[in-house]
């Protein structure tokens, strides 16, 4: 009934995927919300512009935890350029609403972070975390 | 428990006609903002239909009237906050505003090297960062006075912190995230007993007591006008005259001068001294409606009623598995924080508005508390006089919803 919290959201709230401390990393960023407070590490290890392999860690809502256990998924063995390209498509999903039933179907399922501005921010944390560990 | 003392009340306030999410408001954020009486709207409209014009201006009817107007809300906050003198409440634009013109205008330019100023650890951060910056700046110390576990001072460790090189206390009356009410005799007493001069927050005070600064015998009182029904834009600085007479000016501009040229400036007179510019008229106008209305109501009762109410939000609080309410200070109000066990508080928080039910979320800009618990973020519940239990059992039912949602997996 809260459409925001759908069973998938939840696991990944409750249970997320790749939530530890990477000892050997090559990329690393570190990254706030100064608005709740939550605080995120992301940790990626690229070789030959393959991400071979990327975790998180931190403190944070549902919605936060959630988006990064699912960008972690989707983004391992990626190359780094596809990173840019899933961002593009996450932010269009959040802050236009434009879906597409394509490769990115799990992220659709955080579309409806739209309507409550004020949780923007936590879906696109780890997004905003990742790039700047690329600079 | 019986709530018909506030039925009327809350008719007095239009914003519970409103729906949120198709659910009526249920809006336990009084800490952060209150919502104004019908007769403070009216007389907001009414400002710019009949009466928009500058104070202290023109010779002319429209700005007569607005000056004393103006003057008459200085007049009844004065005697609504029993200062002796109108001419010790400077209108500024919040608390925090307030706190900035003491540090400024009166600390900045007595400071030497070495010096310290001492607040608490749960001040908001309206009370930290303006001594933070002027304790770089001035090459002075900020001493803390430490929190205790139950969310109350240790006020054993006052009488150490202090010493000859302390040059202001500086203090919340109540805490905003734990709702914790501060012995205030018992500081000021200490402090001026070694001639240092106190600075009360009160940001949080109107909403839950009625103050008297002249039995309190504080230096400076800060408080603002959108936490006591007023609208917001609006603050005030109370401040003994000793100090406002010799106190530098905050900013330069119109209205705080007597004569300006370019080689020499003759300082208006306390308190148009410290309020430079054209001031936020309509809404310090409309700020004495707020006063107009504190004293039209029996304000004794209705704190007895939310005190009642705060007793209740707790029992009930307490019925929930998991949840724990942060501090449990031993004179306390009813502005409390609390965390459930493995749901963050924002998700509470969005939860809570699906059921009409507007709760703050986060850190409440006091993150060295936040610290001091070990927590990132709390969900917090104030009260104000128009609540009732029906808002608080809709607090509980989202609760237990939250609770529900997060129990899937």
């Amino acid at each position: 009934m809260i459409e925001l919290y759908k069973d998938l959201i939840i696991d990944h709230g409750l249970n997320p995927r790749n939530k530890y401390i990477m000892k050997n990393f090559t990329h690393h960023s570190k990254g706030f919300n100064h608005f709740c407070g939550d605080a995120f590490d992301i940790y990626l290890n690229i070789s030959n512009n393959i991400i071979t392999n990327i975790s998180f860690n931190g403190t944070g809502c549902a919605i936060s935890i959630a988006s990064s256990s699912l960008m972690t998924i989707y983004l391992k063995d990626k190359h780094t350029k596809n990173i840019y390209e899933a961002f593009n498509y996450f932010q269009n999903l959040i802050k236009n609403n434009i879906i597409k039933q394509d490769k990115f179907d799990n992220f659709n399922l955080l579309a409806n972070v739209r309507k409550f501005p004020s949780r923007i921010k936590c879906a696109t944390l780890p997004w905003h975390i990742t790039i700047n560990s690329l600079k | 428990m019986n709530d018909n003392i506030t039925k009327t009340i809350k008719n007095k306030f239009p914003i519970f006609n409103k729906h949120i999410n198709g659910k009526k408001l249920h809006y336990l954020d009084n800490a952060a903002i209150t919502h104004v009486p019908k007769t403070v709207v009216d007389s907001l409209l009414y400002f710019y239909c009949n009466i928009n014009s500058n104070v202290h201006r023109g010779a002319y009817h429209l700005s007569e009237i607005a000056t004393e107007k103006y003057e008459a809300t200085r007049h009844k906050i004065s005697h609504f906050i029993k200062s002796t003198d109108e001419k010790q409440c400077v209108f500024v634009k919040n608390t925090t505003e307030g706190i900035n013109l003491v540090a400024f205008s009166y600390l900045k330019s007595i400071l030497k090297e070495g010096d310290n100023i001492v607040i608490s650890q749960m001040e908001h951060h309206s009370n930290i960062v303006p001594w933070y910056l002027l304790s770089k700046e001035m090459n002075i110390h900020l001493k803390i006075i430490p929190l205790l576990k139950s969310g109350d001072l240790d006020y054993k460790s006052i009488k150490n912190i202090i010493n000859h090189k302390t040059k202001l206390i500086s203090i919340t009356h109540i805490s905003n995230s734990l709702g914790t009410i501060n012995n205030l005799k018992y500081i000021i007493n200490i402090a001026h007993s070694k001639n240092i001069p106190v600075l009360i927050d009160g940001a949080q005070s109107m909403l839950h007591s009625t103050i008297n600064v002249t039995t309190l015998d504080c230096d400076f009182f800060c408080f603002s006008s959108h936490k006591m029904y007023g609208p917001n834009g609006v603050g005030v600085l109370y401040a003994k005259k000793k100090y406002l007479t010799t106190m530098r000016p905050y900013q330069g501009g119109g209205e705080m001068i007597k004569h300006v040229s370019f080689s020499n400036v003759i300082w208006n007179d306390i308190p148009y001294k410290f309020e430079a510019g054209t001031p936020s008229i309509a809404n310090i106008i409309a700020f004495g409606e707020a006063i107009d209305f504190l004293n039209s109501i029996d304000l004794d009762a209705l704190f007895t009623y939310k005190k009642q109410l705060l007793h209740y939000m707790l029992n009930r609080l307490n019925e929930i598995k998991d949840l724990i309410i942060i501090g449990k200070p031993n004179v306390r109000t009813s502005i409390v924080s609390f965390i459930i066990k493995n749901i963050h508080a924002h998700d509470l928080g969005t939860i809570a508005d699906h059921y009409g039910v507007s709760i703050r979320t986060g850190h409440h800009c006091s993150i060295p508390v936040m610290d001091f618990y070990g927590v990132a973020a709390t969900a917090r519940a104030s009260l104000a006089f128009y609540n009732t239990t029906n808002d608080i059992d809709m607090l509980i039912t989202a609760l237990l919803h939250a609770k529900n949602i997060f129990s899937l997996k």
